[in-house]
């Protein structure tokens, strides 16, 4: 075992404020020629909270670029009743252990959020940073039943795939998922032929990306002549993938541009892809704001029901019994409203209370805008 | 959410996982979804799974083209 090591990393050059600085300037020289502001949409939740936390967003809006936040924040789209769902099953039985990431717990429904539920007898809920970690538990406890419930979009889908591999190999009865799967290319399809919003052009989620690769947002490109970039998550990336989609614009030639080289490969990852592949098939999906997609969504394989919640406990999943709120969510995951425009923003929903799931996830919009915009809730 | 930085690779156990530093602080993450992980290598985890290997050298081209811009400007 070693100490900790210290070290640079390959990035410690790349936040100078000179990189920063020039790289605005590039843009600025290319948007200088553009009749109107050019409006982007950063489909990316941690994208958003790099463009908030490193001051970016009033400087490139200044340089004639204004950024849209997307729906990729996979706790804001999964629609209530999932929750529901769980906590439903999680309050009837005394056997049951449920293993989930830490901001699933915090989601408001009209039935509380898991966190809320967690004192009632024999409730028991397990935050974890790996889905390996719901395995271990379903090991270490043969008498409860574990299920991991969890949002994802294809960053996270091929981890909890690997799961099920694992649970298939040693055997474990007890083991099983509820999971709300979300795939990005299809509701960016949904977004552009929604027609509700004028993008000229997609910072593409670096992470994502990852494991699809370039391909699956070619037909942005090709049937839509929307320009995109993959981008890494340093603020001097997220420029050069703006740099990119507007050059793109200017020389009429819209593409899947690819900066994010050093991590992202154009055919994604195959061992990622290949355990999708082989545990999951696709399906239509409910997402919050932008309603059913078809092909949006991934479900286990009849050969794997086993390791299905849905169907180990006849768990249904209720669309269209969300009680309403004056919570905007919805829309400010489509893009059409800011934050701040949403009646209840900072009124009477804030960190601390949130009132919907865009005020939960640290990559939620909304809480990323009330973090970095100084805005200060009041009664 | 996406962890946005590198860590590096500082051992490896012999059920595919291996800890992962991140300036002094360490994770446990599983190497089965990348082939060939060698202590030394920077990875890209989320949630507890290793799914890029950082390409050194096309870290070291994206820098060139910063410094390639400075001078233009």
């Amino acid at each position: 075992m070693t100490g900790p090591v210290f070290h640079r990393t390959p990035f410690s050059d790349w936040r100078t404020r000179e990189t920063t600085d020039h790289l605005l300037r590039a843009i600025e020289t290319e948007t200088r020629h553009l009749p109107a502001a050019l409006k982007l949409m950063e489909v990316c939740g941690t994208h958003t909270m790099v463009l908030h936390r490193s001051g970016l967003k009033p400087q490139l809006r200044a340089a004639g670029i204004e950024l849209i936040s997307g729906p990729g924040c996979p706790v804001c789209i999964t629609p209530d009743y999932y929750h529901e769902a769980i906590i439903d099953l999680l309050t009837a039985r005394d056997d049951i252990i449920v293993c989930t990431f830490g901001d699933l717990t915090r989601v408001p429904t009209r039935k509380g959020s898991l966190q809320t539920v967690v004192p009632q007898p024999g409730s028991r809920l397990k935050i974890v940073y790996s889905p390996e970690e719901a395995i271990k538990e379903a090991w270490s406890q043969p008498d409860k039943q574990v299920i991991f419930f969890g949002a994802g979009f294809e960053t996270t889908i091929p981890g909890i795939a690997f799961t099920v591999k694992t649970a298939s190999e040693l055997n474990l009865k007890n083991y099983s998922l509820l999971t709300a799967f979300w795939l990005i290319p299809p509701a960016l399809r949904a977004i552009i032929e929604s027609g509700e919003l004028a993008i000229n052009g997609f910072i593409y989620p670096g992470h994502v990306s990852v494991i699809i690769g370039e391909k699956p947002y070619a037909f942005i490109a090709e049937k839509y002549h929307l320009p995109g970039a993959i981008s890494g998550f340093e603020p001097a990336d997220i420029l050069l993938g703006v740099l990119s989609v507007v050059r793109q614009i200017r020389s009429g030639k819209p593409r899947v541009a690819n900066e994010y080289q050093r991590v992202v490969k154009p055919q994604g990852n195959p061992q990622a892809l290949a355990l999708m592949e082989k545990y999951l098939s696709k399906t239509a999906a409910d997402w919050r704001g932008l309603g059913i997609i078809p092909d949006s969504g991934l479900k286990l394989k009849p050969d794997y029901s086993a390791f299905d919640a849905l169907k180990k406990f006849s768990l249904k999943l209720k669309p269209g019994q969300t009680g309403k709120t004056a919570c905007r969510c919805g829309e400010v995951l489509k893009g059409l409203i800011g934050p701040g425009d949403c009646p209840l923003f900072g009124r009477q929903c804030w960190p601390d209370s949130p009132q919907g799931p865009c005020m939960v996830s640290y990559e939620g919009a909304c809480l990323v805008e009330y973090k970095f915009s100084g805005a200060k809730h009041h009664d | 959410m996406c962890l946005a930085v590198p860590g590096k690779v500082i051992s490896l156990n012999d059920n595919g996982t291996g800890q992962v530093d991140y300036l002094g602080s360490q994770v446990l993450a599983n190497f089965s979804l990348l082939s060939g992980i060698r202590i030394g290598d920077w990875v890209i985890v989320h949630a507890g799974f290793a799914i890029s290997r950082l390409d050194q050298k096309e870290a070291r081209r994206t820098l060139k083209l910063f410094q390639e811009l400075e001078k233009q400007s």
